[in-house]
């Protein structure tokens, strides 16, 4: 290896200064990286890394390339419209995203979706959860240069999004769930392809563990890294999978139920290690469970056939052409004052568990036709500071394996 | 299934844990709401820590510009204990719009960490203490905007302004 040079005297710094260019003084022995904001795999945040020959010394991430200003245009737009504006912080893992902002709304209207848009809210969630899942576990794939899970990965988790674009007529952003309801029907053919989108996806989790959660080279980078232990994982206020992968039961579908969670049946899968292969699995488990719930939700909602999707008195209101475009077409349009409509002062916190873990809502109204505070705190946005105080002491190749094994989504976590 | 502490049964016990500090106690729809003095907060903290609430959700920050205030609310719950993790408790403590300084709680709890750094660029509330306070989200020039105050305004180009609607 060569010597690395002597360290730039001010000398020089003065005279390249003086040419324009920005430097400073460098401790001799510590290398300075900057990963991203471009980098393979994911990109949109940067992490400064200082190294210690191969031994991360320190790294602080530099997050906000992609913050859009939600908050903000929350308080300036009338109710209904932070739900489209909201969800595209996480595309792929929208109804997790909304669904918690309109129980927030609903809790200060004080109403309640009827049991069918509940079943139908649960339904798209967990979709959602499993493509979000595919789409993390694919991004991990490439990550670690296994190209493989990337290719299956994002390839099956089109059977999903396909499922969710039968459900609600877009693929991404589904602007599924409106306060008091959900604005579209399953179509009839619905329950069968959700039934053979379930047992593909059984039978393909078999073959990931068999060529990646069981691959020795995999098992060999991930097992022992990224160490998150118990108490840590809860002092530090990680959320999801993460803190799932820590021994920590805490899962909000468990916690406490929103939606018809308490009337089905799933389990919540724990792994005591904390380390990056325990977090993988729990995801992997997690798709299980999520697979579950769709064929009960189907069931359900196959036994429970015509019965409203919107609340009574807001089917009440509708004339009768927007009736009868509901009967034929399944198809909730929206009036006019649902746009403009006031919501009752007060204040409400709701929570939900997303893909990535919880997601937190505080909705303030001050009466208006506007909302005077939407705070919202994302599952990544509280990852994130797994990336200061974890990373540290690892070599600089364990980055990636630790990175995908969060599962971090710069756009969740800028907001 | 075994009943879950009781709100009453919580309320209590936050009340007897945090006597001579509680300026006021209410269930909210989704969270307790505890307000103290902004000089109590860390004592405050440190008390419902030791219960269990061991993790920060969000640092919630509402603007009132009528009053001149600034309202600063940890939503704190737990990982650990199972019983305190269905509620959500709401340490409030409300500090002067123009003159925005408070305890930093990065000391008891670390989950708050970045989220006092994002109040603080969005906000401009200084978190005395806190081990690293700089903008996380925006860049410094934007931060010292104060962008979520209330009094700082979206401005929307109207580019067809004057353009006669005729059809």
């Amino acid at each position: 290896m060569k010597e690395s040079p002597t360290s730039t005297s001010d000398v020089t710094i003065k005279e390249l200064e003086t040419r324009g260019i920005q430097v400073r003084k460098i401790e001799k022995e510590v290398y300075e990286v900057f990963i991203g904001p471009q980098h393979p795999g994911s990109g949109h945040m940067r992490i400064i890394v200082r190294l210690d020959g191969d031994i991360i010394a320190e790294a602080d991430p530099d997050i906000g390339y992609v913050h859009r200003t939600m908050e903000k245009l929350s308080e300036v737009r009338e109710w209904l419209k932070p739900i489209p504006l909201l969800e595209r912080m996480t595309i792929i893992d929208a109804c997790n995203i909304t669904v918690p902002y309109v129980n927030a709304l609903e809790k200060l209207m004080d109403k309640a979706p009827p049991p069918r848009a509940s079943y139908l809210r649960v339904l798209l969630c967990e979709i959602n959860r499993v493509a979000s899942h595919l789409y993390g576990f694919g991004i991990f794939g490439v990550f670690l240069g296994h190209s493989t899970a990337y290719m299956w990965a994002f390839g099956d988790r089109e059977v999903f999004v396909e499922l969710a674009e039968i459900l609600t007529g877009a693929r991404l952003t589904h602007t599924y769930p409106i306060p008091g309801g959900v604005r579209r029907d399953m179509p009839q053919d619905f329950p069968e392809m959700a039934r053979r989108a379930v047992k593909y996806m059984r039978r393909r989790l078999i073959e990931y563990q068999r060529i990646f959660l069981d691959n020795p080279v995999i098992v060999k980078r991930l097992e022992g890294v990224g160490v998150i232990s118990k108490s840590l994982a809860a002092e530090l206020g990680i959320v999801g999978p993460n803190v799932r992968g820590s021994g920590i039961k805490y899962d909000v579908r468990l916690i406490e139920p929103y939606e018809v969670y308490d009337e089905l049946e799933f389990e919540i899968p724990v792994y005591e290690e904390g380390d990056a292969l325990a977090r993988t699995w729990v995801r992997v488990e997690e798709i299980k469970q999520s697979l579950n719930i769709i064929e009960q939700a189907v069931d359900w909602l196959e036994r429970h056939k015509g019965e409203l999707i919107l609340s009574k008195d807001d089917y009440d209101k509708l004339p009768k052409l927007h009736k009868e475009i509901y009967e034929k077409t399944g198809r909730v349009k929206l009036l006019p004052v649902h746009a403009s409509m006031k919501i009752p002062a007060g204040k409400a916190v709701a929570r939900g568990e997303a893909g990535r873990g919880e997601i937190f809502y505080y909705v303030e109204s001050d009466g208006g036709t506007i909302p005077y505070r939407v705070r919202v705190v994302t599952p990544s946005a509280r990852n994130a500071i797994v990336f200061k105080y974890i990373v540290p002491g690892h070599k600089l190749m364990d980055l990636p394996a630790i990175y995908g094994s969060i599962d971090y989504f710069p756009p969740e976590s800028d907001r | 299934m075994v009943e879950a502490l009781s709100l009453d049964n919580i309320i209590n016990s936050i009340k007897l844990n945090l006597e001579g500090l509680v300026k006021s106690i209410s269930i909210s729809k989704g969270y307790i709401e505890v307000v103290v003095d902004a000089s109590h907060i860390v004592e405050a903290a440190l008390k419902l820590k030791s219960m269990g609430y061991d993790h920060v959700k969000s640092i919630t920050t509402i603007d009132y510009p009528k009053e001149s205030k600034i309202r600063v609310v940890y939503h704190a719950s737990s990982y650990i204990n199972e019983d305190l993790a269905k509620t959500i408790i709401g340490l409030t403590a409300d500090i002067p719009r123009d003159n925005p300084v408070i305890d930093s709680l990065s000391q008891v709890w670390r989950s708050v960490e970045f989220q006092e750094r994002e109040v603080y660029e969005f906000f401009g509330v200084i978190f005395r203490e806190h081990p690293d306070l700089r903008p996380l989200l925006i860049i410094p020039e934007l931060a010292e905007k104060k962008v979520l105050r209330k009094d700082f305004i979206v401005k929307e180009e109207s580019i067809y302004e004057g353009i006669p609607h005729k059809y």
